[in-house]
């Protein structure tokens, strides 16, 4: 079977600057939702605080167990359902003061006179500190950082630096589209999200570096032809591979959304949205970098 | 058969049976015998996926510093009496220094004197106070204010480990993380409040007298006579469960402390059913509580714990032995917690809670169930896209992505990593992009064969052309999960485990084992048409 003919041959590199225009259009809509809401939506990992996960028995409405919770334990919780039954839900609050280490059998003396003695079960709780916040959130950013710095030194080794800044500019793209994606959609930024985001990282590259090799491989053979032609050449020749990758991967990825559980969606979404952008900045971004640098760096060297 | 060949089936196969040897104990718990189990452990599964506590706790190192001071500063109060050096007053001032007023400046050298002897590692300081007096400052050298950080993290750790190790469970880890901080996971703990409860006790335990003549509105008030202060006894009626408070004023002066306990057990008092804790001091405790049971008969001696008084009551003769008995209105978990917290001894500084994740056996069981489930559908629906697209050599790579699943399993418990849910995650992502070699391999292949290569040629091309784009797609997704792995914490690490994990068993299935299924196919034999 095949999906993509051999000598397929479609003008990637022409439509690019419809791409960057498209690319820029959608991170300036997501930098933009992070500026109307004030930054990232950091999760208690991030943000400090406490998350308490409780199933009841019957079902029962995030306003029955504010009112049970809010006179007598916390002032500022928000709740909300947590999958599809009506008998999970998440606590959140802000409070994180080791004061409040008695904050689960508080809950629990709230919710029992409501909903019975033993029918409420405590499934999961996070208490993080501001301070041990603020720590993960640093070692997070730094995690990522030192990501690109080590990828940009082998890719500089192994290529050239052009591919270098074209694969580090490709993932700040995508990284970037998957920040605005969770913002858009009110999706909270913890910790697992932070091993999604390097795992978009290593994904992206894994497409961008194929694509590259293809182009290192055929400037040597058709050296004559100029730059945007073997780009272009190289994408259609990898192109059934990336069609095939992207689409096994975005298969389980999709089943890790759907089947995944409560816990792991979030990590899911950033996947999910990190393979369709990965794929698309490899052949959009990536690569049309390589013909922009050249096309600079020719001007400049023109009398 | 090339030698070659045998060589590396001889090479796979010892990987085959490796693995094999080393997940049986994950897969069948029971019906092994006793020399596999020992050999190998099963996989470690993280608390988000067993159930269980993650802690993070830090020591209020500054604390340490100050109740040693203060212990400084009573002794020095009564050597300078032993002594007879006239002085103003003594007191421990913000925090680090402990100031002794003097009148005169051969008191002054009297003082320095005896600081120099007694506590060599105290600096001196002086100072003109207001109204004449000369005011003698002294506090730690910042090394031995380091020390004392230190000793009290590890102390702490140590009473920590007493505590949890009487708790009953498993496999509990116990760590000194930077500085300060110690971190404490409790896989499978049944009853997290209780955990927190235990650990978090400073238990220090303190006799002090109950100061009789105050009077306690009075008190309550605000108006205290000097070296008394007003506590709490908490009582909990037996029959309503109501808790009442009810004040008391004691003497600050400790009477006798906690350290010098050889023992605390909880026994039942059969009168009234009810339990109590039977504590038995070492010899000087026991000669220390004889002199001051003998000297206050008739007078109540408070039990403090943690600034709480739990009885107070009389001392009706002169108690020698050394043993006395904590009555309160206990249920038997208290009084059991209680004489765990006794015998593991005090914590040196209160500890506060930076963090805690707990994850319920339940969620934990879901957690794992929709995890294999999504990894099965997800390697489920590869298989068949391999399959129906490349026919043959579809089957071939399903081969290798088998291999890859069962050496990624293997190689977490060779390594005695441990499985948490990003972890699964990761292993899900790796199914997809395990294929991904053979993908690059296989279109290589067809490029060959469409420009005419014979099957044998253009599977030794593909292979050769391919091989260097895999190895650098998966050296930089490598470095990637490396970083993850160095620095990241929890979750992220897990992630990046499987995720290193299942690169190299990918690059190891694709290049190697689907090479080696290829010669086997094409050995001896004119193969016209590849099936890919």
């Amino acid at each position: 079977m095949q999906l993509i003919k051999p000598d397929i041959n479609v003008d990637f590199v022409g439509k690019r600057n419809m791409a960057f225009v498209l690319s820029i259009v959608l991170i300036l809509i997501g930098i933009g939702s992070l500026i109307v809401k004030g930054g990232p939506n950091y999760g208690v990992d991030f943000a400090g605080g406490t998350l308490v996960q409780v199933r009841f028995e019957q079902n029962t409405t995030a306003g029955e167990i504010k009112k049970a919770l809010i006179p007598n334990v916390l002032d500022n919780a928000t709740v909300q359902q947590f999958g599809d039954d009506a008998n999970e839900y998440l606590i959140r609050a802000q409070e994180s003061d080791s004061g409040l280490q008695g904050l689960r059998s508080q809950i629990l003396d709230a919710l029992e006179p409501v909903y019975g003695a033993g029918t409420v079960d405590m499934r999961r709780i996070e208490m993080v500190g501001p301070q041990v916040g603020q720590e993960l959130r640093k070692q997070g950013l730094m995690a990522i950082l030192y990501a690109m710095i080590g990828i940009l030194a082998y890719i500089t080794w192994r290529f050239e630096f052009r591919f270098a800044v074209g694969a580090i500019v490709a993932l700040v793209h995508d990284v970037l589209l998957t920040l605005g994606a969770f913002s858009l959609f009110g999706k909270e930024i913890d910790l697992p999200i932070i091993a999604a985001f390097l795992a978009i990282i290593g994904y992206s590259l894994n497409d961008t570096i194929i694509v590259y090799d293809r182009i290192r491989e055929n400037m040597g053979k058709y050296h004559g032809s100029g730059v945007p032609l073997t780009v272009n050449r190289s994408i259609n020749e990898t192109l059934s591979r990336t069609i095939l990758t992207s689409g096994t991967t975005l298969l389980v990825v999709l089943a890790l959304f759907l089947f995944g559980g409560g816990v792991i969606h979030n990590f899911a979404f950033a996947l999910l949205i990190g393979v369709l952008v990965g794929t698309y900045s490899s052949i959009f971004v990536a690569s049309p970098i390589l013909i922009a640098w050249q096309e600079k760096t020719a001007g400049k060297s023109a009398p | 058969m090339s030698n070659s060949i045998k060589l590396r089936g001889l090479l796979v196969l010892f990987c085959l049976v490796l693995s094999v040897l080393a997940l049986g104990p994950t897969l069948m718990k029971d019906s092994l015998p006793n020399w596999w189990k020992n050999a190998f452990d099963p996989i470690h599964l993280g608390l988000d996926l067993q159930g269980g506590m993650h802690l993070v706790l830090g020591v209020e190192v500054d604390k340490a510093v100050e109740s040693r001071l203060d212990s400084v500063v009573d002794q020095t109060e009564s050597l300078l009496r032993d002594e007879d050096v006239i002085f103003k007053r003594i007191e421990r001032k913000s925090d680090d220094r402990m100031v002794i007023t003097v009148y005169d400046a051969d008191a002054g050298a009297e003082v320095d004197a005896l600081i120099q002897e007694n506590f060599p590692n105290l600096e001196p300081m002086t100072l003109d106070a207001s109204g004449g007096y000369i005011e003698k400052n002294y506090r730690f050298s910042d090394q031995e204010i380091a020390n004392i950080k230190d000793y009290a993290v590890r102390q702490a750790l140590e009473t920590m480990r007493n505590r949890v190790d009487q708790f009953g469970l498993s496999e509990p880890v116990l760590q000194r993380q930077s500085d300060n901080r110690i971190l404490i996971q409790l896989p499978g703990v049944k009853d997290p409040q209780r955990a927190i409860d235990l650990l978090g006790k400073t238990a220090r335990l303190e006799f002090k007298m109950v100061d009789e003549s105050a009077d306690i509105q009075q008190a309550l008030q605000g108006n205290l006579k000097p070296g008394t202060k007003v506590l709490y006894e908490h009582r909990v009626d037996p029959m309503t469960k109501k808790a009442t408070e009810n004040p008391l004023v004691v003497f600050e002066k400790t009477a006798l402390t906690g350290d010098l306990l050889a023992d605390a057990q909880v026994r039942i008092d059969t009168r009234f059913n009810e339990p109590y804790v039977a504590i038995e001091f070492n010899a000087v405790g026991a000669q220390r509580f004889d002199q001051i049971t003998a000297a206050n008969v008739g007078k109540r001696m408070a039990i403090v714990l943690d600034d709480t008084i739990y009885s107070a009551p009389n001392i009706r003769e002169r108690i020698s032995g050394g043993s006395a008995q904590i009555s309160g209105s206990f249920t038997e978990q208290e009084a059991t917690d209680l004489a765990i917290v006794l015998r593991a001894g005090s914590l040196p500084a209160p500890v506060k809670i930076l963090e805690d994740r707990t994850v319920g056996p339940s969620l934990g069981h879901d957690s794992i169930s929709k995890g294999v489930n999504s990894v099965v559908i997800g390697a489920v629906l590869v298989v068949l896209m391999m399959l129906l697209y490349y026919r043959g050599a579809g089957l071939v790579a399903n081969v290798a992505l088998a291999l890859n699943l069962l050496f990624i399993m293997a190689m977490l418990t060779l390594f005695k990593a441990t499985l948490t849910l990003p972890g699964l995650a990761g292993i899900v992502l790796t199914v997809g992009m395990a294929v991904d070699a053979n993908v690059l391999i296989f279109e290589r292949v067809r490029e060959e064969l469409r420009h005419g290569k014979s099957a044998r040629v253009a599977i030794d091309a593909g292979f050769a052309k391919a091989f260097v784009t895999i190895v650098d797609a998966n050296i930089t997704t490598l470095i990637a999960a490396l970083v993850l792995f160095q620095f990241g914490t929890g979750p992220v690490k897990g992630f990046a485990v499987t995720l290193s994990v299942g690169i190299i068993a990918s690059m190891f299935t694709a290049i190697f084992v689907s090479r080696l299924i290829f010669d086997l196919v094409l050995e001896g034999r004119q193969v016209k048409k590849l099936s890919i």
